[in-house]
């Protein structure tokens, strides 16, 4: 099932992305060229078959674990903010979002 | 300069070598670090993306007191550099992408802090290049210069730790740290013609790595030799639990110590009752004869050593590049959302309101191959396509990872091709994406099922290029990885070749 230019245009816009036409050709193309190699997966039965994302649960069951819910890291808000594009009074400043 | 040794040879000397001169104050943590920071400077590989004489020698001159005050621990005072994956406090981090250009983090990865002067007391020669966000196979994807392979300039070093891969190889440093999601440790160190190990998934911590793909991603040494890397891994493993939350609750082992404790009964075979899995699908036409004449070579000499081979299937070998580059894309277009132009990162000079910044700011950050995986990755999370692609790939990386387990009942470790030919020229296939993703074919597999993996130079196949054995082991079976390939370099001497230019 190929994509569509519209198709393009609807996904670009969930990921925040803009894409000039000529990109939205060129990745329309290769996009559809790389759905051509996922079709194989249709193939393979999978019926009865549980996703698996950590991949060592294969062998045997992993704990993701919780850590306690207090404050670990010191205060380094001049540090984290030495690479934001626009800090005003330690505050990250974005285009206004209310009118 | 004391103990006789002469200042241009520094740089021949391997991880574990420069550790027992340091320890013997032969030489100084200083001297080493002029040594390898001059030698940088005159690079023309592009393998570094930044350095820093200032901090590099502070902390040369913090491991020499440390020395003098008769502290000996096993890797005190030797350099390495870090991929620009892992962020430092102490050198800008830009995960080879224009969206991080000038990126200073305020803290260090676990990885970086365990090797630093806060652990291990490593000194840092500085930043290496990589494939933007790590995605790619030829580090022709870094937005900042392309790496050349110290072996054939025209040529790709390997990706996406490719900068690591050739500063090892061309002498730049002794060690370098690498990040491993489909193949980005083995791939390069294969094609640059050093080693290099992928742990089990979760082995170490991933705080403090970029993120590319979450349930993939992970950190390994990239260095001259197995007993190198070994040194290496045994201070970069272990659990992170207040940081790491999928690492494993394993603690560290000493790796090195399991090499050089090895005194096999066997003698000369030092390796008897090793069975080493051959999967077919590995050894087909896909493979390039050159690359195949050099792996079987190996083989050989691991049957001198005392191994069996025996045949195994692996019959959704084909099938891990669309499950990866499924998997990959949709895991890495979630965690590029954090770059936004707000916290951090590049945002666009010229825009409307806050959606149109958003999109200018990513859309001008982004190079093209992470925009392709983001695009992907985006769709196939998208209402509708979810079941069929997504969870599809999720449920066929169960079968791969269980067809492993059915091969690890026949054999101990898993040899093979790291990949289908040697490394290619620059810009042979820039333009075609799916053919880069072909070429990942013998990495996926154990990368999608969390295996530890390594790559050791093993040969030369077309053009004078390296070839490297590849070696797949079952989970947490590092040291047997190590200790195959250990007594595998003890018998050859592919991994002290060293290209013809330096």
């Amino acid at each position: 099932m190929a994509l569509t230019p519209q198709d393009i245009a609807r996904v670009a816009n969930l990921a925040r992305l803009e894409l000039r036409p000529d990109e939205t050709e060129r990745t329309l193309s290769q996009i559809n060229g790389f759905f051509a190699l996922v079709e194989q997966m249709e193939a393979v039965n999978t019926e009865g078959v549980e996703p698996l994302a950590h991949p060592a649960a294969v062998i045997g069951e992993v704990a993701l674990r919780l850590r306690e819910d207090v404050a670990s890291e010191p205060n380094q808000r001049e540090a984290s903010q030495v690479s934001a594009p626009a800090v005003e009074r330690g505050l990250f400043l974005v285009p206004k979002v209310i009118e | 300069m004391s103990g006789g040794l002469n200042n241009t040879e520094l740089h021949d000397l391997g991880v574990a070598q420069l550790a027992a001169k340091l320890a013997a104050r032969e030489v100084s943590s200083l001297e080493v670090t002029q040594h390898f920071l001059a030698r940088i400077r005159q690079e023309q590989l592009g393998a570094f993306l930044a350095t820093d004489a200032d901090v590099s020698l502070a902390q040369a001159k913090a491991a020499d007191t440390r020395l003098a005050a008769g502290e000996r621990t096993p890797l005190l005072g030797v350099p390495l550099a870090h991929k620009d994956v892992f962020v430092t406090r102490d050198f800008p981090t830009t995960a080879g992408s224009k969206m991080l250009e000038n990126y200073r983090s305020p803290f260090d990865a676990t990885v970086v802090s365990r090797l630093g002067a806060q652990g291990a007391g490593m000194v840092t020669l500085g930043k290496l290049n990589c494939d933007e966000f790590a995605m790619g196979s030829g580090n022709d994807n870094s937005a900042y210069k392309p790496v050349k392979n110290p072996w054939d300039t025209g040529r790709i070093p390997g990706g996406s730790s490719g900068g690591s891969a050739a500063a090892v190889a061309a002498r730049l440093v002794p060690a370098a740290t690498g990040t491993d999601t489909g193949g980005s440790i083995r791939q390069p160190a294969s094609l640059s013609g050093i080693t290099g190990i992928k742990p089990t998934y979760g082995r170490c911590s991933r705080y403090g790595m970029v993120a590319f793909a979450s349930s993939l991603d992970q950190a390994g040494p990239m260095a001259r030799s197995a007993l190198d890397c070994a040194l290496l891994l045994s201070s970069m493993a272990g659990p992170d639990p207040d940081r790491d939350s999928t690492s494993l609750d394993l603690p560290a082992i000493d790796y090195a110590a399991d090499l050089l404790a090895a005194r096999p009964a066997g003698g000369d075979k030092p390796l008897k009752g090793l069975r080493i899995g051959l999967p077919k699908q590995f050894f087909g036409t896909g493979c390039a004869p050159d690359v195949l004449a050099a792996v079987r070579g190996a083989l050989a000499e691991y049957e001198k050593l005392g191994a069996t081979l025996v045949d195994v299937s692996l019959p959704l070998t084909e099938l891990s590049i669309p499950v990866y580059y499924v998997i990959a894309p949709a895991e890495a277009s979630s965690n590029l959302s954090r770059f936004d132009g707000v916290r951090y990162g590049h945002r666009a000079a010229h825009y409307t309101d806050l959606d149109d910044m958003y999109k200018k700011s990513r859309s001008e950050g982004f190079g093209d191959e992470a925009t392709r995986r983001i695009m992907i990755g985006t769709y196939v999370l998208s209402h509708g396509y979810y079941d069929a692609y997504y969870l599809k790939a999720q449920k066929i990386r169960r079968l791969i990872a269980q067809d492993f387990q059915t091969a690890f009942t026949q054999c101990d470790i898993i040899a093979g091709p790291v990949s289908p030919t040697v490394a290619w020229k620059i810009g042979e296939k820039s333009d075609d994406p799916v053919a880069n993703y072909r070429a990942d074919i013998y990495t996926l597999s154990s990368s999608l099922a969390g295996l530890p993996g390594m790559s050791v130079p093993a040969g030369f196949g077309a053009g004078g290029m390296p070839v490297g054995l590849q070696l797949i082991g079952n989970y947490f079976k590092e040291a047997q990885l190590l200790g195959a390939a250990h007594q595998f370099q003890l018998a050859t001497d592919w991994h002290l070749r060293q290209p013809p230019s330096l």
